[in-house]
């Protein structure tokens, strides 16, 4: 087939008609992401006559306990951050770069804390430190309430994200880079500032404001030891919850708003800079025996990951106990969650919306990124709908969940009729986690042959043939990872939901802020660590059928890519971010 | 539609009493924190989705009623219902069906390790052997909060109770979101005493927790658990029938099994872990007062207690 009959053969659509599927996407973006972030703008704004005024925010600042969260709230973040990062970077150095042993159990299991709600480290915490504390004699008359407590707790959670991020980034090095500075005659320290550093400090910068985010919107740790430690995220949910402020809850989430909305600008900045520096020619790095470094490395490794375990150990022994601390005989009394609000069909609840959540925001997302990708929009368009992507991950959670309890909430609105019903708390947690997905699908299209479709259109077959046939038994593989990524999310996640779950359908993630709320510590540990095996049983479920989907995947769309394009390419393998 | 407060294990008792009552009616419970209602019932004043509010404090009844989500609708029963459980109006548009009391949670075996003794009025707490002892649910963010603090206000007189609060400020070690927490962090020893309520301090004692009761011997604060027909419901006859049921004889003796004092007066039958003469120790408040006042005092409570980091 020579290049002169495949342009001919290609009917070049026309600018409108290519306008239609991104120019839908944009549309609805602006309606499950604009306009509920606009509304939330206006009610921050708003007085009590209506009137758009600047006083809600004047009187916010003018309150000392209020100013005090946006202080404690910055300390917060840039301590977890400046913490995390090198520990975190040891940690991925040690399993990319140095032959530390147990590699495989070790980054498993430092990967537990994500997959509980943050409610359950902080209360491993209260069980270890508290004032009745296994180890609280150690602390010598100190107890884990406070700043330093929630900071501890912080640390723990954001750690497991900030080594997935540090490990992509370590894994990208070019072993050409180091043979070149071992032959100029550079030592380790040496080639380590020349060429380890500025290799990773994009994966640097990104993890430290992937933290820092992290860090500032939490509500889990700060409600469970923070005591008389307040910070913004806290002061949301007490401000509407508590006393049904929705103007101040407004002015606090329009503040978390602003610096992440600068972040997650910067991070994505730095990213796109990161992917830039490995050339495909560059060569894997194997790392050369050192058995001081390495021991040290699988002592250091060993030292974090028995750490992270022994919390969530304490969790469910604490869940086990008849009356913790006075009573610790075998008991499932904790386990009989009827008692308490939601009771066991939070956690089948939980379960469906992390289901429905995966598979629909699985399919959002690829339908998303195939748009942004493949059907050529006009670049403005295209930039507009790809901001908009990336939008959701700078608005965090309780922002987006007040801000679509005030959009939708409003009964002039015409969505109104989703309000307090699974649809908003499935659109809302889809659109939470959106940008991830939306990314790791891009990263999946990408790698593709960008030929397919033309190819297609040239034997007659349409977009979607191609779509069914081929481009998505090729992804097979990616898109289950996207899915998993959304699935441990929704069971997780707390803050979207908890201004949006419909009163007859609790959440598992909700029920444990409020069970720990009512002070009712030990069943909450209990679900806590009933959502970790949720995540867990997922998870290897996916794993399982993701090593025989990439077999399936590539045998059933050979035949028609090969058709198409010749050989396909492999499809590549979702991002680290996405777990 | 019913939106409750009620404790999640009490609402199968009183469904099934109900279906029993009015079998034609189907009843579907929508149960959360006072809050969590309290800002519902606010948000969906313009389009409501429950017909009736059930257990829910009277504090919040009348902030929503001032916000005309209430309907006025006097209840069957209204006759035998003491004048205090109701709303001023002719037509009243709530009425109370029990009474929730403070209470001290104090854990004896903390207690006795830390050589304090046990306390006997609110003045004790102030006691400065105190200190670092107390933990108490924050007015701001919890129902039971509010009516502790609005009885020392309204029974001690303004200037007196913030006195007394500053001086047990420096014994409390933090202030809880929820009413039930400082009694189960009592009961857990985090904390060796927990101000709570009296159903909560009940309840955790009879599960075994090494805690005793203290209800102080005057200026307790109390509000009332009440119920009312919402403005504009979908379903008014249902909500109407709901209501004469829920203050019912019958209904009263089924509140008195975990409230001393009920509705209607013969119904009560106080627990024998608390005081006899509780219904004399309650300070003299005004619900109407504690629901018009609540900004007011929570700003107050909140500039004065909150964020010590700030005031140090």
């Amino acid at each position: 087939m020579s290049s002169v009959t495949l342009r001919s053969g290609l009917r070049a659509p026309s600018p409108i008609a290519a306008a239609v599927p991104a120019g839908i996407a944009c549309a609805v973006a602006a309606l499950v992401l604009l306009a509920p972030l606009a509304t939330l703008a206006l009610r921050s704004l708003s007085g009590p006559d209506g009137a758009l005024t600047l006083a809600n925010y004047g009187r916010y600042l003018a309150t000392p306990t209020l100013r005090e969260s946006v202080m404690n709230t910055g300390l917060l973040g840039g301590a977890t951050t400046l913490i995390v990062l090198p520990l975190a970077f040891l940690f991925a150095f040690g399993i990319e770069r140095t032959n530390m042993r147990f590699k495989g159990v070790m980054s498993a299991l430092c990967l537990f804390p994500v997959l509980t709600p943050s409610l359950l480290p902080a209360m491993g915490l209260v069980y270890l430190f508290g004032h009745q504390g296994l180890l609280t004699p150690l602390l010598g008359g100190n107890v884990i309430y406070g700043a330093h407590g929630v900071l501890i707790s912080e640390i723990v959670a954001a750690f497991p994200h900030a080594v997935i991020m540090l490990r992509a980034a370590l894994s990208m090095a070019d072993a050409r880079l180091y043979e070149q500075a071992e032959i100029l005659g550079a030592g380790p320290w040496r080639r380590f500032r020349a060429v380890t550093l500025p290799s990773v400090r994009y994966g640097l910068v990104g993890a430290g404001i992937v933290v820092f985010t992290r860090a500032i919107t939490d509500i889990g740790a700060p409600a469970v030891l923070g005591g008389d430690f307040g910070v913004l995220a806290l002061d949301i949910y007490k401000q509407v919850l508590g006393q049904q402020n929705f103007e101040m809850g407004s002015v606090v989430a329009m503040l978390l708003l602003a610096p992440s909305l600068v972040l997650v600008g910067v991070e994505r900045l730095a990213s796109s800079r990161q992917a830039a520096m490995v050339s495909g020619k560059s060569t894997a790095r194997h790392p050369p025996r050192h058995v001081l470094r390495d021991v040290a490395f699988t002592t250091y490794g060993a030292a974090v990951t028995l750490a992270l375990a022994s919390l969530l150990l304490t969790c469910q022994m604490a869940a086990l106990a008849r009356m913790w601390p006075y009573d610790l005989s075998f008991s499932f009394a904790s386990y009989d969650l009827e008692r308490y609000d939601g009771g066991w069909r939070a956690l089948r609840n939980s379960i469906g919306l992390a289901t429905a959540v995966a598979v629909s925001g699985a399919l959002a997302a690829f339908t998303g990124a195939y748009v942004a990708q493949r059907t050529r929009p006009a670049p403005a368009l295209r930039g507009l709908f790809v901001l908009l992507a990336l939008l959701p991950a700078a608005t965090p959670g309780l922002a987006l969940g007040l801000a679509y309890a005030l959009f939708f909430g409003d009964p002039a609105n015409p969505f109104h009729l989703i309000y307090g019903t699974f649809a908003i708390l499935l659109v809302a947690t889809v659109i939470h986690f959106y940008s991830v997905a939306h990314l790791t699908s891009v990263s999946a299209l990408n790698a593709l042959d960008v030929e397919f479709e033309p190819a297609a259109a040239v034997l007659g077959r349409g977009a979607l043939h191609t779509v069914v046939r081929v481009i998505a038994p090729l992804s097979a593989v990616p898109l289950l990872e996207i899915a998993l990524y959304l699935f441990v999310n929704a069971m997780t996640t707390v803050s979207a939901a908890v201004f949006l779950y419909p009163t007859d359908f609790k959440l598992a993630s909700v029920s444990i802020l409020n069970m720990d709320d009512a002070g009712d510590m030990a069943p909450a540990a209990a679900m806590g660590m009933m959502i970790l095996y949720v995540n867990l049983g997922v998870r290897l479920l996916a794993q399982g059928a993701g090593s025989r989907l990439r077999h399936a995947g590539n045998v059933l769309a050979a035949p028609t890519a090969r058709a198409l394009a010749g050989p396909a390419s492999d499809p590549v393998q979702a991002s680290g971010a996405a777990t | 539609m019913v939106y409750t407060a009620a404790e999640a294990d009490q609402l199968t008792k009183y469904e099934r009493a109900f279906k029993r009552a009015h079998p034609e009616i189907d009843l579907v419970w929508v149960r959360d924190s006072t809050g969590v209602l309290t800002a519902k019932l606010l948000a969906e004043r313009k389009a409501p989705r429950a017909d009736a509010i059930f257990a829910l404090a009277a504090t919040s009844m009348a902030q929503v009623d001032s916000a005309g989500g209430l309907a006025p609708y006097s209840p069957k029963n209204i006759g035998r219902i003491d004048p205090m459980f109701r709303d001023s109006r002719a037509i009243p548009h709530w009425t109370g069906t029990a009474v929730l009391t403070a209470a001290i949670c104090v854990n004896t075996i903390e207690a006795k390790r830390r050589g304090l003794p046990i306390p006997n009025t609110w003045e004790d707490l102030a006691n400065p052997i105190y200190k670092d002892a107390i933990s108490m649910p924050n007015p701001a963010s919890s129902g039971v909060g509010l009516l502790t603090v609005a009885g020392w206000l309204q029974g001690l007189g303004e200037a007196e109770a913030w006195a007394f609060m500053d001086r047990l400020d420096r014994n409390v070690v933090s202030y809880a979101h929820s009413g039930s927490k400082p009694c189960k962090d009592a009961a857990r020893g985090e904390v060796p005493i927990g101000i709570s309520f009296d159903f909560r301090a009940v309840k955790t004692q009879s599960e075994g927790a090494p805690i005793v009761i203290v209800v102080p011997t005057r200026m307790v604060g109390w509000d009332m658990e009440a119920s009312g027909v919402v403005a504009g419901a979908r379903h008014p006859e249902a909500a109407r029938a709901f209501v004469d049921w829920a203050m019912s004889d019958e209904a009263m003796s089924l509140y008195a099994e975990s409230f001393a004092i009920v509705g209607v007066a013969n119904a009560s039958k106080p627990a024998p872990s608390l005081p006899p003469d509780l219904a004399n120790r309650l300070a003299p408040m005004d619900v109407a007062w504690t629901a018009n006042n609540r900004m007011r005092v929570l700003s107050e409570w909140v500039r004065r207690y909150e964020g010590r980091a700030a005031r140090q």
